[in-house]
């Protein structure tokens, strides 16, 4: 331990920051922003210097930190990051700096809003960088929290009161979570049972012999619980209606990140440690990935509000990546991966710039819209992007994405595979027609009062957007650490003959 | 004999009585002396108590047993004790000149919750019980001028006597069928004849009436309601914790939980999730803070008891350390709730609108308690539901922890509710709410231990293990 401990200053850095603002007294609007923005930036830099020292030859889990901290229940304050959790660390860390400057024009109760929103890209950072079940799980529910007061303070009631989508946010996510802690005591309990000890370190857990009929059980169990975070059909109701309700910030850190956390955990948790569980349960979680994909687009094309049709789309895109899970083999977990990561910038771009545009015009409704690109042509190079994303151009990272995810699903689901491609023409159809009725035509006088991006609100554009294309062109710089991080872990679980295409 | 063994209670006993006299013989301005003293004294005994932790004694032949798991209740119960006196101070003045027998009488109800946790034999726990519910009486009726704090002195009084009747009863069935009013000794010759499940069944009956678990909670909401509030918070902290203690021991010791003939624990198991259950749906409704917290300490009373259900290491070890968190997180509730009630006379939800505005603290303070209770991490409701549940499921009750997990979960919602009126909501009032001293202490160690014991559960946890292995 005589190394940096980089990841513990990376999670703390933002609870510093919250504790500092809390301090501060509420007037002083530059310094509660500089702060936040300060640790994020901070974090972000960190984890930038993770991927980069990252040894990708030795492989394996690195920058590893263990303290003990509860005896009897096996738990270690445990930190560490491999192939999956780097892209993942990096999301949160470049969602969580753009999220501060999408909100640098909050005004009222600033104090409170940068705390909170700190707090929420600490927990949802803490969830990617342990390696032990009970404190996962601990900052799993850190979140949930902050996520609700933020939603019913600073957010916006349009079709559902926000009162009602932060409730039903929250209770949605907290349900969930409540089969996830069960499956988790069950695992737990069950270990114990084998191994006489008392443990909660995912890797020692994996390498138990469990029945498979527990494996079932909790497998379904954890499932349920990490499928209602990653919305899975029919679990995804809170999604549309929470991101509607949410200020811009929180919903560019739900739908970019925090979902993720269901699938991480579905990779991570339930796949590595119940392999035959999850050989069990997978064609029902692919099953309800087409829900996810075909039903979500259906409806996205028939959305009016901006926030209803990314939300909705984020629910469709959820079931790339579970179909990507469900496949397990090596090329389509490692799709799932960059799915992941890709859907994440672009959905926090997307929110963004949908946030900015709302807080100008004070709505929503495409149909108020027409030839914003006259007024705000950088607006509109940022929506462009992002829809351009969604849609799975080649050249974005979301392509590489869902390439990978068909490539390596259709040899196990031919079918659900090749239905799940049907998708992708009808996120085509609602994204170019939505982006398409707002941004071009011919110029609306209404609008030429709408000032555009200047300032600190290119940030979030800037970041995301480069992380888009990076990701987009020179894919291998994610890609190789994330096939190294499922090697590692599907040799684990000896699941590369039952994948069939290595 | 070795009377230092039973210092604590010796003191806490002449500590009652020379509160009560002094509190009649001194002038009205000297009251606030006796006040003072009665902290002191508290404090001075939890210190003593605390150094002579790992004293341990069999007294009179088994009828009164000092041990690790009674020091660590007692231990528990006058920290209830005394943040709730602290956390009284402002609502005292509704007291007028009563205000010393309001200490005299917590002590004395102190006492009795002593006695129970340490009994080894029915009469002497029967004794402490009576000292804590007979205290506990007149404390409910304490605000003379209020026909509600009346009523709901009247009801207990009249509830609590027919259920003391009812463990009398059960516990003269035992006596009857066994021969000793011992635990250790029925432990040894635990048959499960019919006056002997039907006698136990009736002191599950009178305990279950005690920790407010359904279907014996009608009491519960009425009578929160009606006390003042700081009795409210020594009724739900002290006397549940109390119950539980003597509970665990009786069942530990005396009846034979693996029985064949009749299957206790699923009986015990059954009794927990009905009350989750209840306690919680019948919560959502509730729009009196008082009212609410009765019904989430019935619920909470349903998640203690699945601990006792399981009665291995883990749950056991559950139920203690819930029990002790559970009083940071209600009194640190309450302690928010009586300062609004004396800013603004009214308990319903509406009073708290705004409060966020006036006093940041306090309603953070309020939601980090809430939220505890609710068994959300890093709160350290959290830890202790963990260790509640994971018994539960070694015991094979998986559908137990399911039931509390998932109502649990459905609970955040009416805790929410109120941090909802504190954030979001608007009223009338707008001025800072203004706390008494005792009341701020009181505030910043509940809202303080709230957080270290959730997020490093570790040292509490091992005290608590090694508080239960007398037990196991």
């Amino acid at each position: 331990m005589n190394e940096i401990p980089v990841l513990t200053i990376a999670l703390l850095v933002p609870l510093l920051g919250a504790a500092i603002i809390m301090g501060l007294p509420a007037t002083q609007d530059k310094w509660i922003k500089g702060t936040a923005a300060t640790s994020t930036l901070v974090s972000l830099i960190l984890s930038i210097a993770v991927l980069l020292a990252y040894d990708r030859a030795a492989g394996g889990m690195q920058f590893v930190e263990t303290i003990p901290w509860i005896k009897d229940l096996g738990v270690n304050y445990a930190l560490g990051v491999d192939g999956i959790s780097i892209p993942m660390l990096l999301l949160t860390n470049l969602i969580g700096f753009s999220s501060i400057y999408a909100s640098w024009n909050i005004a009222d109760r600033v104090k409170e809003f940068f705390a909170l929103l700190l707090i929420l890209i600490a927990g949802v950072m803490g969830t990617f960088i342990t390696t032990d079940l009970f404190i996962f799980f601990l900052f799993y529910e850190v979140v949930v929290i902050p996520i609700y007061l933020l939603v019913i303070m600073f957010g916006s009631t349009k079709r559902v009161s926000k009162e009602y989508a932060g409730m039903k946010l929250t209770i949605y996510l907290l349900i969930g979570s409540a089969f996830l802690l069960a499956g988790l005591i069950a695992l737990f309990i069950q270990a114990q049972a084998i191994s006489g000890v008392p443990s909660m370190d995912m890797a020692f857990l994996a390498t138990l012999e469990y029945s498979t009929s527990f494996q079932i059980i909790v497998f379904a169990f954890m499932a349920f619980g990490f499928g209602t975070l990653l919305s899975m059909f029919p679990f995804h109701a809170w999604s549309p209606d929470g991101y509607a309700g949410a200020p811009t910030a929180v919903s560019m850190i739900h739908a970019g990140v925090l979902k993720k956390i269901g699938g991480y955990g579905l990779i991570r948790i339930a796949l590595t440690i119940l392999p035959a569980g999850a050989a069990v349960i997978a064609p029902i979680i692919a099953v309800l990935a087409l829900g996810n994909i075909v039903y979500a687009a259906y409806i996205c094309l028939s959305q009016k509000d901006l926030k209803y049709i990314v939300g909705y789309s984020s629910v469709s895109h959820m079931g790339y990546v579970l179909v990507g899970i469900a496949a397990l083999n090596l090329i389509s977990i490692n799709g799932a991966v960059i799915m992941m990561f890709a859907h994440g910038v672009m959905a926090a771009l997307f929110f963004a710039m949908i946030g900015n545009l709302y807080e100008k015009s004070h709505t929503r409704n495409i149909e108020d819209f027409g030839g914003l690109a006259h007024q705000m042509p950088k607006l509109t190079a940022g929506f462009m992007i992002a829809g351009l994303a969604s849609l799975g151009l080649p050249g974005m990272v979301n392509f590489i994405g869902e390439f990978t995810i068909f490539v390596g699903a259709f040899g196990t689901y031919r079918v659900i595979t090749i239905l799940a491609i049907s998708g992708i023409v009808f996120t085509a159809l609602y994204v170019l027609r939505a982006l398409g009725r707002m941004l071009f035509g011919p110029r609306n006088e209404k609008w030429d009062h709408l000032q555009d991006l200047k300032g600190v609100e290119m940030v979030p554009l800037v970041v995301l957007g480069l992380a888009i294309f990076m990701g987009g062109f020179l894919p291998f710089t994610l890609m190789d650490l994330i096939t190294n991080g499922v090697r590692d872990l599907i040799a684990q679980i000896g699941m590369l003959q039952i994948g069939g295409l290595l | 004999m070795d009377f230092s063994i039973l210092g604590a209670e010796i003191l806490i006993a002449l500590l009652g009585l020379a509160v009560l006299v002094l509190g009649l013989s001194l002038p009205g301005k000297a009251q606030k002396y006796v006040n003072g003293l009665a902290l002191t004294g508290l404090g001075l005994v939890l210190i003593y108590l605390i150094i002579s932790f790992s004293k341990g004694a069999n007294l009179f032949n088994g009828v009164y047993q000092i041990d690790l798991y009674g020091n660590y209740f007692k231990i528990l119960f006058l920290s209830a004790g005394i943040l709730v006196m602290l956390m009284a101070g402002t609502y005292i003045k509704r007291f007028e000149e009563k205000s010393s027998e309001f200490y005299g009488l917590m002590i004395l109800a102190t006492l009795g919750m002593m006695l129970m946790v340490s009994a080894g034999e029915f009469i002497t726990l029967y004794v402490g019980l009576e000292l804590m519910t007979i205290s506990f009486y007149i404390l409910t009726a304490y605000l003379k001028s209020d026909k509600l704090s009346g009523e709901a002195g009247l009801k207990y009084l009249i509830l609590g006597a027919v259920s003391s009747a009812i463990l009398l009863f059960g516990i003269s069935l035992v006596y009857a069928s066994l021969g000793t009013t011992n635990f250790i000794e029925i432990g040894a010759s635990f048959t499960s004849s019919s006056a002997v499940i039907a006698g136990v069944v009736m002191i599950i009956a009178g305990f279950a009436f005690k920790v407010s678990v359904v279907p014996f909670h009608m009491w519960t909401p009425d009578i929160y309601q009606g006390a003042p509030i700081p009795v409210t918070t020594y009724l739900s902290v002290g006397s549940k914790a109390a119950g539980f203690a003597a509970l665990v021991r009786v069942f530990m010791v005396a009846v034979d939980v693996s029985d064949p003939v009749f299957n206790w624990s699923l009986l015990l198991a059954v009794l927990a999730a009905v009350t989750i259950i209840i306690g919680n749906l019948i919560a959502l409704s509730q729009k009196d803070i008082k009212r609410l917290l009765a019904y989430s300490s019935i619920a909470q009373a349903g998640y203690i008891l699945v601990g006792v259900t399981a009665a291995n290491s883990f749950g056991l070890k559950g139920v203690l350390f819930y029990a002790l968190i559970y009083v940071f997180a209600n009194v640190g509730a309450f302690a928010v709730a009586t300062a609004v009630e004396v800013d603004t006379g009214r308990t319903d939800i509406e009073a708290f609108a705004g409060l966020s505005k006036r006093s940041p603290l306090l309603a953070a303070i309020m939601t980090i308690c809430m939220l505890s209770l609710a068994g959300i991490p890093p709160m350290a409701g959290f830890a202790g539901k963990f260790y509640l549940f994971a018994g539960a499921i070694q015991s094979g009750y998986l559908w137990l922890a399911l039931i509390g997990l998932i109502m649990s979960m459905v609970s955040v919602y009416y805790y929410l509710g109120v941090s909802k009126a504190m954030y979001i909501g608007e009223n009338s009032y707008e001025a800072p709410l203004s706390l008494g001293s005792g009341s701020t202490v009181a505030l910043w160690v509940c809202v303080l231990a709230t957080i270290l014991l959730g997020v490093y559960p570790g040292p509490l946890s091992e005290l608590a293990g090694a508080a239960i292995q007398i037990l196991l």
